[in-house]
């Protein structure tokens, strides 16, 4: 594939893709989305580099913006703040990045790094660590690879920055950038420890850009053909439909700093008589059918609207919404037995082996 | 107890009297293009037909789609100042960002961004640059702008910027019009700041249009309060109301399932509202429209109103019949049906047409359809039915079968029987359901606000009281308040156990509540609410 520009539709369908890929979680793509129809308009036009194309010394910047969503709505995300955590990372090391990529594929973060590349001019890098969103800083392949997690930038919109020179451990990398995050208002844009180019192509997870982008197209043609986009989005990438129901119940609560909860789907059609739970911490994280449990972190548990096919996240879901449960395969370094210490169900503190949804 | 409800639509403007909780009497004339003038039409047969005594009109309500079809249609509309304080924060996406660019280039005079605003814990960003907004006031002066709108990051939870800047801008232009985000609500910037551009350049077609409506009800020789029905089936006063016109923007069809529910006594139902050109299909939901789950673009512009969630479907009485090969819709002849329809001697054939010969309804001469092929009335009407049965099964949110009530000049269309309705609720005066639905509104108070480090309990408590004192300044009678939503959303990320807390009560208005022990709100279940 090499380097090739991304054009303005593209960008809409990776938007619906990643909201999709979220699995609940990592916020709405819109802002994102609106800054890099602004950036287009002003004649941007960013490059999507295949990871194979990286020399293995190249420098890659790992970029997201941290934060709460609903900050988000009103500090609106800004493609100057981003560039700028790249910029210092770079007067850090001294090196220039040869590429930009996300962090998280999965919500908003699935653009950060085009705004980034937008104002920078260097490609994006269709790739990223998660395959999907998680909550915290070690729930990423770079950390199942016990990669180096620092140092970390992170700046917001005044002239505050932060250096997260050295972390004993991922977990105290997370600590430490949440809590600077905090103090500037619950949202930051961050640039996260630089990658070499050997390390993106043997420890990232790859193509997964490019998977966003096939799964909003997948949504955006079955919309206008008339068809059923969930039932499109499973077959084109093999996922399996596990429920169809109608949202009854939300519990949801603050702990630690997370959105944790559970919400109840009252099965409708062949789902009749049947109930669907699904646990969260920002995205699902176990599924029980009927009490027993059917799908698990770190299988793509998403939640979409069954009329609309657009995803629901944590923080929108509602009473009396039609929705429709599926799962997504995971990347496979996820379901390794290092990977599922990172992100499998103990790891968000359910006491239950790992037992994929796709194993027959 | 005597109201009037008025609904000025496009096409007609109909007028109910009251009685306590019953429809004495009503009428439906055709809407004006002066508006006022239809309005005194309707209110002067009401008045000589009812013959009720001018004097014992206690209330008057008033529904109109008057400022969202101005927006719809681009016209009336104000050019606007937009203010935005945040900076450095969202200077990126400024205002109008995400606008169709013909409503944009309308209304966007002036626009000014600011330092400014606050965190989601109410600490400043920045300080507020009071000398930028001094300098954007004498700006906003010399352009002659007579509206603007101000919305600042956070207002919701701390409102002070947007304060500080309209005091500074009343001070250098004393006529200009101001509307401030905060006053519209919710949390989303954008969102938040849309309506209030909204609002600003609708005000001075508000007062107009309210002014119009106090001048209507004078010469009609009644003295009552004038109340402008809302988005959400409750009411404010129209000196009020004139301040916040996108908050009616939906209230025609609201009113309408609120007057099928009235009519009906059903509180939980399907309600399909058939038109001339349109079906809207909502649910009831504790006798109040069941609001849309997010975003609501009004004229192609994001907001986040309370809206009803409605289907609309371009199927009325006027809806065009094309017979080979069949198609209904979507163009429809609209209040011209009565000269172009088939059985009123036109040349076009109707879906009011097919329903005549069908024999569902008699209208015109049906012996100017009695020719049509048996077998084309027959796939035409299985067409309608499917859309409507379709429509309804999108709107409903539960399983089991639940009463569906057809009211509108075309509900003659709606089928005895489709799946998953318990049964077809036919009212008496179904025609005039919106008029009736203006006539009850209540008066509401919301707060959608940011709790930290209170008990759960504590902090919903909060939240009533705040709505309630809201509803109260908004015209409620305190005896009569009740909860109709709670939502409270625990944040991610944010310290200290924050919780967002939505609560809206409604009430009934002071002078309607008075001495009428069987208000309607009173009938209701208290498990109504969380």
């Amino acid at each position: 594939m090499s380097t090739r520009p991304v054009s303005l539709d593209e960008i809409e369908s990776i938007a619906i893709g990643a909201w999709i890929l979220g699995t609940g979680g990592g916020g709405s793509p819109y802002l994102a989305l609106l800054n890099l129809r602004k950036l287009y308009a002003d004649g941007k036009v960013v490059s999507l580099m295949d990871p194979a194309d990286l020399a293995d010394d190249d420098r890659v910047a790992v970029v997201s913006n941290m934060g709460a969503p609903l900050v988000g709505q009103e500090r609106l995300t800004d493609p100057d703040t981003i560039a700028r955590a790249v910029t210092m990372m770079e007067e850090i090391i001294g090196q220039r990045f040869r590429a930009i990529m996300s962090l998280e594929i999965g919500g908003g973060n699935a653009l950060q790094p085009f705004m980034a590349a937008a104002l920078l001019d260097r490609p994006v890098v269709d790739a990223d660590c998660m395959g999907r969103a998680f909550p915290e800083a070690q729930m990423t392949s770079f950390a199942i690879h016990d990669l180096r997690m620092y140092p970390l930038t992170l700046v917001d919109v005044r002239n505050n920055a932060v250096i997260v020179a050295r972390a004993e451990s991922w977990k105290w990398m997370e600590r430490l950038s949440r809590t600077a995050c905090v103090a500037v208002g619950s949202i930051a844009s961050t640039c996260k420890a630089p990658r070499t180019g050997q390390e993106v192509k043997e420890c990232g997870i790859l193509h997964s850009t490019s998977k966003a982008l096939r799964i909003g197209r997948t949504v955006r043609e079955a919309r206008r053909a008339h068809r059923d986009p969930i039932e499109a989005v499973v077959e084109s990438e093999g996922g399996l439909v596990l429920f169809r129901g109608k949202v009854n119940d939300v519990n949801r609560r603050t702990t630690e700093g997370f959105l944790r909860g559970t919400a109840t789907l009252e099965g409708l059609d062949g789902d009749r008589a049947r109930s669907f739970s699904l646990a969260f911490q920002n995205e699902f994280a176990v599924g029980w059918l009927d009490g027993r449990p059917r799908v698990m972190t770190p299988d793509l548990i998403c939640l979409m609207d069954t009329v609309s096919g657009d995803a629901i996240g944590t923080e929108t879901l509602r009473y009396g919404q039609r929705a429709t449960v599926i799962a997504l395969p995971a990347p496979p370094i996820l379901t390794t037995p290092k990977g599922i210490e990172h992100v499998g169900p103990r790891a968000f503190g359910y006491d239950l082996d790992f037992r994929s949804v796709f194993a027959s | 107890m005597r109201r009037i409800g008025i609904d000025v639509g496009g096409t007609n403007t109909d007028a109910v009297l009251l009685e306590d909780d019953r429809v004495a009497h009503a009428v439906k004339t055709p809407t004006t293009a002066d508006v006022t003038t239809g309005i005194e039409r309707a209110l002067a047969r009401l008045l000589e037909e009812s013959r009720v005594d001018r004097r014992g009109i206690d209330v008057v309500m008033i529904g109109t789609t008057h400022f969202t079809n101005a927006v719809v249609q681009r016209r009336d509309l104000t050019p606007i100042a937009a203010i935005r304080i945040g900076l450095p924060a969202s200077a990126s996406l400024p205002p109008f960002v995400d606008w169709p660019p013909d409503l944009a280039a309308l209304v966007r005079a002036e626009i000014v961004q600011l330092e400014g605003g606050h965190e989601y814990d109410a600490r400043p960003i920045v300080p507020f640059d009071a000398a930028g907004m001094r300098r954007a006031a004498r700006r906003i002066r010399e352009r002659g702008l007579r509206a603007a709108g101000i919305a600042s990051v956070f207002s919701p939870l701390n409102p002070s910027c947007e304060d500080q800047a309209a005091e500074i801008l009343r001070e250098e232009c004393p006529d200009i019009a101001i509307t401030r985000s905060h006053e519209l609500g919710r949390i989303g910037l954008l969102e938040r700041e849309n309506a209030t551009l909204l609002n600003a350049c609708l005000v001075d077609l508000a007062r107009r249009t309210t002014d119009a409506f106090t001048a209507a009800l004078r010469r009609s020789g009644i003295v009552a309060d004038l109340y402008i029905t809302q988005n959400d089936g409750t009411v404010l006063r129209a000196g009020t109301a004139l301040q916040f016109p996108v908050y009616s923007f939906a209230s025609g069809p609201t009113n309408s399932m609120r007057g099928a529910a009235f009519l009906s006594r059903i509180d939980d139902a399907i309600v399909v509202d058939v038109g001339g050109t349109s079906a809207d299909i909502g649910a009831l939901r504790h006798g109040f429209p069941r609001e849309a789950n997010s975003v609501v673009e009004v004229g192609g512009v994001r907001t986040l109103f309370r809206m009803p969630d409605l289907l609309s479907l371009a199927l009325g009485g006027g809806t065009l019949v094309e017979p080979e090969p069949l198609a209904v819709g979507p163009v429809s002849v609209g209040y011209q049906l009565t000269e172009r329809g088939t059985v009123f001697g036109g040349s076009e054939l109707t879906v009011t047409d097919i329903a005549v010969a069908a024999g569902l309804i008699d209208l015109g001469d049906r012996r100017r359809v009695a020719a049509l092929p048996a077998a084309l009335v027959k796939s035409a009407i299985a067409r309608i039915h499917a859309m409507i049965e379709e429509g309804v099964d999108r709107m409903k949110t539960d399983a089991s079968a639940v009463p569906l009530i057809a009211v509108g000049g075309g509900s003659f269309l709606v089928p005895e029987r489709l799946a998953g309705i318990s049964e077809v609720v036919r009212v008496p005066h179904q025609a005039v359901a919106n008029a009736v639905g203006a006539a009850i509104a209540q008066v509401s108070g919301e707060v959608d606000q940011i709790f930290q480090d209170l008990p759960r309990d504590e902090a919903l408590a909060r939240a009533r009281r705040l709505a309630e004192d809201r509803a109260t300044s908004a015209g409620a009678d305190p005896a009569t308040l009740k909860v109709v939503e709670v939502e409270d959303l625990p944040l991610a990320y944010l310290p200290g156990n924050s919780l967002r807390t939505r609560v809206r009560v409604v009430g009934d208005i002071t002078s309607l509540a008075r001495g009428d022990s069987r208000s309607r709100a009173g009938e209701r279940r208290d498990g109504d609410t969380p």
